[in-house]
């Protein structure tokens, strides 16, 4: 029993330490944010990567959930005679959830195993000791243009899914469930709050952060070359996705719980 | 007296390190003068790599003292690491070009980046560089992966002095290259201590590179300077670990691990 209850405290005492250094890791980057030199020219590349070369893989993501989204709603809500509910059905959940949430989980797949693969390999090689004997603080350099992309660039980007999703929904809805256009419409915006769009978007912030952290984190700490490297990627990848579903949990509690 | 007496550029008193259970440096006494080439030599996993990085601050020994001119070196604050750093120049095993950037961009990094010099003004100085070593302007504009190994080197090597530091680390510069080459680079490295009065450490366990850029030669073994001395004086050195070493014998007082510590 004794045991159990080391083992138990053992992994708990791992997490709290892993939760330190994470917070420890980004709260350096963050304070070379207010000193000179400022990396401009590198968060705008990152924004490029991030925002521009994810749109493709975001707009059809987007569109596709929004077309099923409306789909399922009709087919669930006839069963009611509700039909009438599937345009705010589908605005709603592709600005308050799924706009942000499939954004946040496909740009950690492609951004944040990019980031820590990019990171890692640079660590094992000696590229980040080689920057700091350029004088050159890895973190400032590196780490922090990342955050700051990540943080402006996924609400931009989900702005676009949220677009794109709705607009899927009314392909749906109007062409294949023979909804008028106008009412379609009409109906979407109608139910719409402020809130909705502003709680995906604050979401949207708060994913392009971790997803940007968790790629930085583990590339800048891999260890042992290539096997080294594949871990630091696939638990960038992981921990992203994970902690994208625990804090769309709470941001979505801090908005509308009650 | 030699010039590490006289006046030590870098001096290293007592410096241990460990990783883990691993005892890596056990107590390692060095000095370095101004001007001086020190080569330190040792077999694989002996600590030299962990040696340079501690002199340049990229590892926090656990106990000793790392004074360059007399300036106490050991847990200085981030802000004075990196204007003592600005002295510092060093040439990676592995060259860690960065393979994002262009050659000129490499060599020109710790100009702009780290000394914030106008970009147009930091690429005459890397172009000056790589004529130095031997590299054209027309490699200017490659990418680092479209270079052979011993151009790499070269680049890299071209990075390491571009801000003409007052101490440049050449960690295992030779490995990897064909002899000729090799001897390109000892010829660059002589060039750039000899000419320009640069103290240089260097690393390695090629003798024949060794021999050429020294000036002062220090074996270390299991964590500890075994032996130094002047270069000439490393074939009637009497210690059996050096005699070893030099002449590449399987038996000696050193033994070659087989496995993993």
């Amino acid at each position: 029993m004794l045991r159990f209850v080391a083992a138990i405290g053992a992994v708990f005492l791992t997490f709290l330490m892993s939760t330190g250094r994470i917070v420890m890791f980004a709260g350096l980057a963050l304070a070379s944010a207010f000193t000179p030199p400022f990396y401009l020219r590198a968060i705008l590349r990152e924004m490029i990567n991030i925002g521009y070369f994810s749109l493709p893989v975001v707009g059809l993501t987007a569109i596709f959930t929004g077309m099923v989204l409306a789909l399922q709603s009709y087919t669930g809500f006839s069963r009611f005679a509700a039909e009438g509910a599937v345009a705010t059905v589908v605005v709603l959940s592709v600005t308050r959830e799924l706009g942000p949430v499939i954004t946040g989980l496909m740009v950690a797949g492609r951004v944040g195993a990019a980031m820590a693969a990019e990171i890692g390999t640079m660590r094992v090689t000696d590229q980040i000791d080689a920057l700091t004997t350029l004088s050159t603080d890895p973190l400032r350099y590196l780490v922090l243009p990342r955050l700051l992309a990540g943080l402006i660039t996924l609400p931009m980007l989900v702005v676009v899914a949220d677009i794109i999703g709705v607009f899927g929904g009314y392909l749906v809805g109007v062409y294949k469930l023979g909804f008028n256009p106008e009412a379609y419409l009409n109906r979407t915006h109608q139910y719409l709050e402020t809130t909705d769009v502003v709680s995906g978007l604050v979401k949207a912030a708060a994913f392009g952060f971790i997803i940007a952290l968790m790629g930085c984190y583990h590339g800048y700490h891999s260890r042992g070359g290539a096997q080294g490297v594949g871990q630091a990627t696939t638990h960038a990848v992981v921990s992203a996705s994970v902690l994208i579903l625990v804090f769309n949990y709470l941001i979505t509690a801090a908005f509308f719980g009650r | 007296m030699s010039r590490a007496e006289a006046e030590p550029k870098i001096s290293v008193r007592g410096v241990r390190k460990s990783f883990g259970r691993k005892r890596v440096l056990d107590g390692v006494d060095i000095d370095c003068g101004s001007g001086e080439s020190l080569v330190v030599i040792g077999g694989s996993g002996t600590g030299k790599s962990v040696l340079v990085k501690c002199i340049l601050g990229l590892l926090r020994p656990e106990e000793g003292s790392i004074c360059i001119d007399g300036t106490e070196t050991v847990g200085l604050p981030s802000a004075a690491r990196e204007r003592l750093l600005q002295r510092f120049g060093m040439l990676f095993q592995g060259s860690a070009l960065f393979d994002s950037l262009t050659v000129w961009e490499n060599v020109a990094f710790g100009l702009i980046q780290g000394r914030g010099m106008d970009r147009s003004a930091a690429r005459e100085i890397a172009l000056a560089k790589l004529a130095s070593v031997g590299l054209g302007p027309e490699v200017s504009l490659l990418r680092t992966a479209e270079l052979s190994g011993g151009m790499q080197k070269r680049v890299a090597l071209a990075r390491a002095i571009a801000a003409e530091p007052e101490i440049v680390f050449f960690d295992e510069p030779t490995t990897g290259l064909d002899p000729i080459m090799a001897d390109v680079i000892n010829d660059l490295i002589v060039k750039c201590v000899r000419e320009v009065g640069t103290t240089a450490v260097s690393i390695t366990h090629d003798m024949v590179s060794a021999r050429k850029i020294a000036d002062r030669i220090a074996m270390l073994h299991e964590g500890r300077i075994v032996w130094h001395g002047p270069t000439g004086e490393i074939d009637h050195s009497g210690n059996p670990y050096v005699d070893q070493f030099i002449n590449g014998r399987a038996h000696g007082p050193i033994k070659m691990q087989v496995r993993a510590a």
